[in-house]
């Protein structure tokens, strides 16, 4: 199992804890326990689970047992695959901070920090497709990176 | 990886993209106030994440690695897959878009009853490969 394929695993795990313990301060918050901690922390439950711990997972797996991309570089180009970790887990967490700051009291510094945040997401998504999108194919085609 | 797996992979690194450009687009409306009607990408947001991005995935990754047969097509009849792969997008499309436009809730209807025959298609084309070893 490669070292990047370790990091999201790991910490995919981690994220799923992190939601369930998310999950059970928004069942607190319902039963009036500590009601302005469940503000803004529904959708904070909902991205942890399906972006931390599903998603990463997927992007752990398929980096390691996808075709490869090529002989010399089987799993395409590994920065491109450690930028992608890197920015889906720094857009997740701001997220995971700034979205119940933004719905206890708005301000435009935590506003743009959800910008911010939307957007090493969406980058992470964008260059994890360019990076598996040439090991979805049908067989050892691939001889060298150039072809 | 056969050709009708790298069709559903391909449909959901295109589902996961779209899905979360949406979801960007949201998150940052919900920082700064962009237009109330952002709010109404949010059942398309879903649908694209959870069908689109995270089922085309299984199913096609399942086609894939499943056990193959030894006699007769490695994968016995791909027809229940192939239609699930159509049905599963019709039906997204039909439940995505009715949602967000507000169409009634008989497309509604027909987009999850797709879906769910499209569940069912791929059932029936995978049910005889889960075998203890290929067989």
């Amino acid at each position: 199992m490669p070292t990047l394929t370790r990091w999201y695993i790991k910490t995919a795990l981690l994220y799923l804890a992190a939601s369930l313990v998310v999950g059970v301060v928004l069942a607190g918050a319902r039963l009036g326990a500590w009601p302005a901690a469940g503000a803004g922390l529904s959708p904070v439950y909902f991205h942890l689970f399906m972006v931390g711990w599903v998603s990463q997972l997927i992007f752990g797996v398929i980096y390691w047992l996808f075709p490869r991309h090529s002989r010399q570089q089987p799993r395409g180009r590994s920065e491109l695959g450690w930028s992608v970790f890197g920015l889906l887990n720094a857009g997740l967490l701001l997220r995971a901070v700034a979205e119940p700051l933004n719905a206890t009291s708005p301000r435009s510094m935590w506003g743009w920090l959800l910008v911010i945040s939307a957007v090493l997401q969406w980058a992470a998504g964008l260059l994890f497709v360019i990076q598996t999108w040439p090991r979805v194919h049908g067989g050892p085609r691939r001889r060298s990176s150039k072809s | 990886m056969p050709r009708l797996s790298q069709w559903y992979v391909r449909a959901a690194l295109i589902y996961l993209l779209v899905g979360f450009s949406l979801g960007a687009l949201m998150l940052s409306n919900k920082g700064l106030n962009l237009h109330p009607l952002l709010w109404r990408l949010l059942p398309v947001h879903i649908e694209l994440v959870l069908s689109g991005w995270i089922l085309h995935l299984a199913l096609g990754v399942a086609f894939w690695i499943l056990p193959r047969f030894w006699e007769g097509p490695p994968r016995g009849n791909e027809l229940g897959a192939q239609l699930a792969f159509v049905l599963l997008n019709l039906g997204l499309w039909l439940v995505a878009l009715g949602s967000a436009l507000g169409w009634s809730a008989g497309l509604l209807l027909v987009g999850r009853l797709s879906q769910a025959a499209a569940v069912l298609a791929f059932a029936a084309h995978a049910w005889p490969r889960i075998v203890p070893r290929q067989g």
